[in-house]
C-alpha cells in the first residue's frame, strides 16, 4: 500500500534528523572546546600564569594575568561565601521551617526562578546605580556585592531542590526528639545533603567565575593583584574581553591562553559536581 | 543551673538562627522590588524629557544632541532572540524526542554530562568561540554562499552564538517534560493501532505542548539578555539591520559598550538604565507567563 | 478446549537479569470472560501486556516462546506489529483519555488506520459511545477536552476508544481499581454483554470481582501459571495448594 510507504519514510526521515540533532548538540561541545584549546595552548605558560603584567604588557610586552586569575578567585569565593550565608538558611528555612505552608514556599520558588532568568547585566547596570549611591567606587567589594545578587536565585534553587527530597519522616523524628528546628535544619538536613548542597555550591562558583556582564562596571580593572576590598580588581572573563579587542597578536594570543585557563576551570567544577551529585543520588536510594 | 543554661542557650541559638533565616527570606524576596526601583529611579531624568513612545520608537540614537530612540537596539535584540530560536528550536525538540523516545539508555547517559558542560561553559568563551569560528564561517564560506561579501560580524553570528547557548537550557526542561509523561498513554495509544512515530506526533507532543511553548519562552528570554558572548560577534553598530548578514547592536550590548562614558554626557546614563530597565521588565514578563503556563497544565494533568 | 482464541507455549519472559514469566503455557478461550488471578508482584500484568507486545517498549526485555493468536505466532510474525495490536483493545488501570477532546479520542484509532470519512466517523463515535452508556451523557459536548469527564466516564471513553477499532480481544488490566463502585458495576455488566462478541481477558487482584463475571481462571505466583481452567472448577475445587490458600480470604 503505498499509503503505508509514506509513512515509513516520513518516520525514517525524521528519525535521521533527530540522531543528526544530537550528534550536532555534542559536536558542538567538542568544536568549542577544541578550538579553544587549539588556539589558545600554544600561548600558555609558566610565565603567563605567574605574573602579572610588566610594563608594556599590552603592547606584547612581558608579564602574565595572575591579576585575572587571582582577582577572579577572590570575586567568586568572597560571592559565593556571601551567597552561602544568605542562601542556605534560606533554603533551610523554605523546607523545614516552612513545611506547613507549601503555598507559600511554591511561591517562594516562583519567585526564586524568575529571580534567576534576570540577565546579569542588568544586576551589573543596578550594582552600578547601587555603586553611586554609596560612593563606593569600582571594586572588589562592589563586584562580590553584585555578583552575589546575581547567584543567590541559583544557589537557593538548587540547594532548594536538594533538601526537598529530604523525606518528611525525617524532619518529624528530628523534632520529636526533642531538637529545635534550627538545629534540625542544620545537623540533619545538611548532613543528610551535603553532597548536594557542595554541587550547589560548585554550580554557584561555575557562574560566578565565568560571568562578565555582572562585573563590568562594578569591578573596574588592574594589574595588580587587589590587597584590599576597596580596589579593583581584574577578572579572566575581562581580562579575555579586553585583551581580544586589542590590534596586537601577542595580545589577542594571551586572551585564548587566558580562556583555557578559563575553560580548565570550569572543568574542573563541571567534573566536581558530577561526582558530588553522584554520591547525592548514591545515598538517596540506601535510605 | 548548667542544665538550664545550656537550655537558654539552645533556645537563643533557634531564635538567632530563625531571625537571620526571616532576614534572608525577606532580603531575596524583595530584591525584584529594589532592581526595578532602583533601575526607575536612575532612568527617571530622561523619562521626564522624552515620552516612553518616543525613547521605544524613534529611530535616532545621537547622545550628544540629547536623542535617544531606542528602537534599533529593540529591534537588534528581537532579530537576534528570534533567529537563534528558529535556529535552537527544531534541534532541541528533535532531539528531546530522540533521546527520550528512541536512543539507547547509554546514549542519554553520555548526552547528560555534554549538555550539562554546554550549559556550564561561559558566555566569554562562547564570544571567544564565535570569533573564532562563527564569524569566519560566515564571513568566507556562508556570506559567499548567497553572494554576500560580510565581515562576518552580523546578526547571524550572534544568532548562531546565541542559538548554542539557549540550547542546553532548553533541551534539558524538554527532556524533563517528555520524560514525566506517563508511559500508559503511549501504551493506549499504541494499542489502538498507531505506529510509535504516530503516537509521538499526535499523542505525545500534543500533551507536552504547554511544557514545550513554555521551554521555548525561557529560552528566548534567556537569549534576550545575554549580553557578552553576543556583544563579541553581532557587530555592535548603530543601525536597524536589514538583512541577516547585517551587523547589529541588541540592548544588553549597548548597556554593556557605553558604560564608560555613561557619566560624561548628560542623561546618557539614564538612557542606559532605562535600557536595563526595559531589559528586566520584557524578561520577567516572558519567564512569569512561561512558568504560569507550566504550572496551569500541571494542574490538569 | 476446543479452538481457543490464544495459545501460549512455553512463554519466558526476562528483563535484564529478573525472570519475570516462567514457562508460561495456557490457552484462552474464545468469547468468553478470562481472568488472570494473582497476588500482586505475580507477573499477570506482563502477561497479559506481552500479548499485544507491549512489552517490546522496554528494551531490556527478553522473550522466548511462542504465543499464538488466530494461528498466528505473534512473536515470530513478520508483518508489522501494529496490523497486531489493532486485534486487541486495552483498558489500563487508570483512564487515560489522549489530549483531545471526546469525539476525537474515540476517532483516533480510526484515523490512524486511514479512514477520514466525516459521516463514518460521525456514525463510529455516535455507536461506541452507545456501546458504554456514554453517548446520551457527553452527545451535547464531543469536541469538550476529554480530560473534563469525570473518572468513570473516561475509564468509559477508553474502553469505546478501544472497542472503535474492532478488535477480536479485550486486553483489560485491573480495570475497576481507580473508579467508584458505581461506575465499576457499570465496567463489570459492560464486560459481561461483550463477551458475546469479544475474548476479554482481565487482570484483577479483587476475587469477588472475579467470582462474579469470570467464564475461565488463570492463577499466577511468582510469575508461574500455578492453576487454569473453567472458573466453576477453580473456584469450587481448586486443587493446588496455593490456589486454595489464595482463596482462603474469599470466604469470609
Amino acid at each position: 500500500m503505498p499509503e503505508m510507504n509514506l509513512k515509513k519514510i516520513e518516520e525514517g526521515l525524521f528519525r535521521v534528523l533527530m540522531f543528526c540533532s544530537t550528534v550536532i548538540i555534542a559536536t558542538a561541545l567538542f568544536l568549542i572546546i577544541f578550538s579553544i584549546l587549539y588556539k589558545g595552548l600554544p600561548s600558555v605558560s609558566w610565565e603567563m600564569l605567574t605574573s602579572t603584567p610588566k610594563g608594556g604588557f599590552y603592547f606584547g610586552k612581558g608579564g602574565g594575568v595572575l591579576n585575572a586569575i587571582v582577582g577572579s578567585l577572590y570575586l567568586s569565593l568572597g560571592a559565593t561565601i556571601l551567597a552561602l550565608i544568605i542562601g542556605l538558611p534560606l533554603a533551610l528555612y523554605m523546607n523545614v521551617h516552612l513545611i506547613k505552608y507549601q503555598k507559600l514556599v511554591n511561591g517562594i520558588r516562583f519567585m526564586l526562578d524568575l529571580l534567576w532568568g534576570v540577565p546579569s547585566i542588568v544586576y551589573g547596570a543596578f550594582g552600578f546605580t547601587i555603586m553611586i549611591f554609596f560612593g563606593i567606587r569600582a571594586s572588589l567589594l562592589a563586584g562580590i556585592i553584585t555578583v552575589t545578587l546575581f547567584i543567590i536565585p541559583i544557589m537557593v534553587r538548587s540547594m532548594d531542590e536538594v533538601l526537598k527530597s529530604v523525606p518528611r519522616g525525617l524532619l518529624e523524628s528530628s523534632l520529636s526528639l526533642g531538637s529545635t528546628k534550627a538545629e534540625t535544619s542544620y545537623r540533619v538536613y545538611v548532613k543528610q545533603c551535603i553532597p548536594g548542597i557542595i554541587t550547589a555550591v560548585l554550580l554557584s562558583f561555575g557562574r560566578a567565575i565565568g560571568d562578565a556582564a555582572s562585573i563590568l562596571f562594578t569591578t573596574g580593572y588592574t594589574d595588580y593583584i587587589p590587597t584590599s576590598l576597596n580596589q579593583p580588581t581584574a577578572t579572566l572573563p575581562l581580562a579575555i574581553f579586553f585583551q581580544l579587542s586589542s590590534p596586537i597578536v601577542e595580545v589577542q594570543n594571551r586572551a585564548y591562553a587566558s580562556a583555557v585557563v578559563l575553560v580548565t576551570i570550569i572543568l574542573i567544577i563541571s567534573v566536581l559536581a558530577r561526582v558530588f551529585s553522584a554520591k547525592f543520588h548514591k545515598n538517596k536510594i540506601n535510605f | 543551673m548548667k542544665l538550664r543554661r545550656i537550655k537558654i542557650g539552645r533556645h537563643l541559638r533557634d531564635k538567632i538562627h530563625g531571625s537571620w533565616m526571616i532576614i534572608s527570606l525577606v532580603l531575596v524576596m524583595s530584591s525584584p522590588v529594589f532592581l526595578f526601583v532602583g533601575l526607575s529611579v536612575k532612568s527617571w531624568l530622561l523619562l521626564e524629557e522624552h515620552s516612553v513612545f518616543n525613547l521605544l520608537f524613534s529611530k535616532e540614537w545621537k547622545p550628544l544632541s540629547g536623542q535617544f530612540g531606542f528602537y534599533p537596539f529593540i529591534i537588534s535584540s528581537v532579530w537576534v532572540t528570534v533567529v537563534a530560536l528558529l535556529i535552537s528550536a527544531p534541534i532541541c525538540l528533535l532531539t528531546s524526542i530522540h533521546l527520550t523516545q528512541y536512543a539507547k539508555k547509554w546514549v542519554l547517559k553520555i548526552m547528560h554530562p555534554i549538555i550539562d558542560i554546554l550549559a556550564g561553559i561561559p558566555s566569554v568563551i562562547y564570544g571567544v568561540w564565535g570569533i573564532l569560528v562563527v564569524v569566519p564561517a560566515i564571513s568566507h564560506y556562508i556570506g559567499p554562499f548567497f553572494g554576500k561579501s560580510v565581515s562576518g560580524y552580523s546578526i547571524l553570528a550572534g544568532a548562531v552564538v546565541l542559538s548554542i547557548m539557549i540550547i542546553p537550557f532548553i533541551l534539558n526542561i524538554l527532556i524533563e517534560i517528555f520524560r514525566n509523561i506517563p508511559s500508559e498513554l503511549s501504551e493506549a495509544s499504541l494499542s489502538l493501532g498507531a505506529s510509535k512515530w504516530q503516537t509521538i506526533k499526535f499523542v505525545l507532543v500534543r500533551r507536552a505542548m504547554p511544557g514545550i511553548i513554555s521551554a521555548l519562552g525561557l529560552g528566548m528570554s534567556r537569549a534576550f539578555g545575554e549580553t557578552i558572548a553576543v556583544l563579541m560577534v553581532v557587530g555592535n553598530v548603530t543601525k536597524i539591520p536589514t538583512g541577516l548578514f547585517q551587523p547589529g547592536y541588541p540592548l544588553p550590548a549597548l548597556i554593556a559598550n557605553n558604560y564608560g562614558e555613561m557619566l560624561s554626557i548628560p542623561l546618557y546614563d539614564s538612557a542606559l538604565m532605562l535600557a536595563a530597565l526595559i531589559l528586566f521588565v520584557v524578561v520577567m514578563l516572558f519567564n512569569f507567563a512561561s512558568r504560569l503556563i507550566i504550572i496551569e497544565s500541571e494542574k490538569h494533568a | 478446549m476446543e479452538n481457543p482464541k490464544i495459545s501460549i507455549s512455553n512463554l519466558d519472559l526476562f528483563i535484564g537479569k529478573q525472570h519475570i514469566l516462567k514457562n508460561i503455557n495456557a490457552e484462552i478461550p474464545s468469547k468468553k470472560i478470562t481472568v488472570i488471578l494473582g497476588p500482586s508482584g505475580c507477573g499477570k500484568t506482563t502477561l497479559l501486556k506481552s500479548l499485544n507486545r507491549l512489552t517490546d517498549l522496554n528494551p531490556d526485555v527478553k522473550v522466548s516462546g511462542s504465543i499464538v493468536i488466530d494461528d498466528e505466532d505473534i512473536l515470530t510474525t513478520k508483518r508489522d506489529i501494529t496490523d497486531i495490536r489493532k486485534k486487541m483493545g486495552l483498558l489500563a488501570q487508570r483512564p487515560y483519555p489522549l489530549p483531545m477532546n471526546i469525539y476525537n479520542n474515540i476517532a483516533y484509532g480510526l484515523r490512524i488506520s486511514g479512514r477520514k470519512n466525516k459521516r463514518f466517523l460521525d456514525k463510529r463515535v455516535e455507536h461506541y459511545l452507545r456501546q458504554v452508556n456514554l453517548w446520551e451523557e457527553v452527545k451535547d459536548r464531543l469536541h469538550d477536552p476529554a480530560a473534563a469527564l469525570s473518572i468513570g466516564q473516561q475509564q468509559r471513553l477508553c474502553l469505546a476508544r478501544g472497542l472503535a477499532v474492532d478488535p477480536d480481544i479485550i486486553l483489560a488490566d485491573e480495570p475497576t481499581s481507580a473508579l467508584d463502585p458505581i461506575s465499576s458495576q457499570t465496567i463489570e455488566e459492560k464486560f459481561i454483554e461483550l463477551k458475546n462478541n469479544y475474548t476479554i481477558i482481565l487482570v484483577t487482584h479483587i476475587l469477588r470481582q472475579a467470582r462474579r463475571i469470570a467464564d475461565h481462571v488463570i492463577f499466577m505466583y511468582l510469575g508461574e501459571i500455578i492453576e487454569q481452567g473453567p472458573a466453576s472448577q477453580i473456584f469450587e475445587n481448586p486443587q493446588e495448594e496455593k490456589t486454595k490458600s489464595y482463596f482462603q480470604g474469599m470466604f469470609y
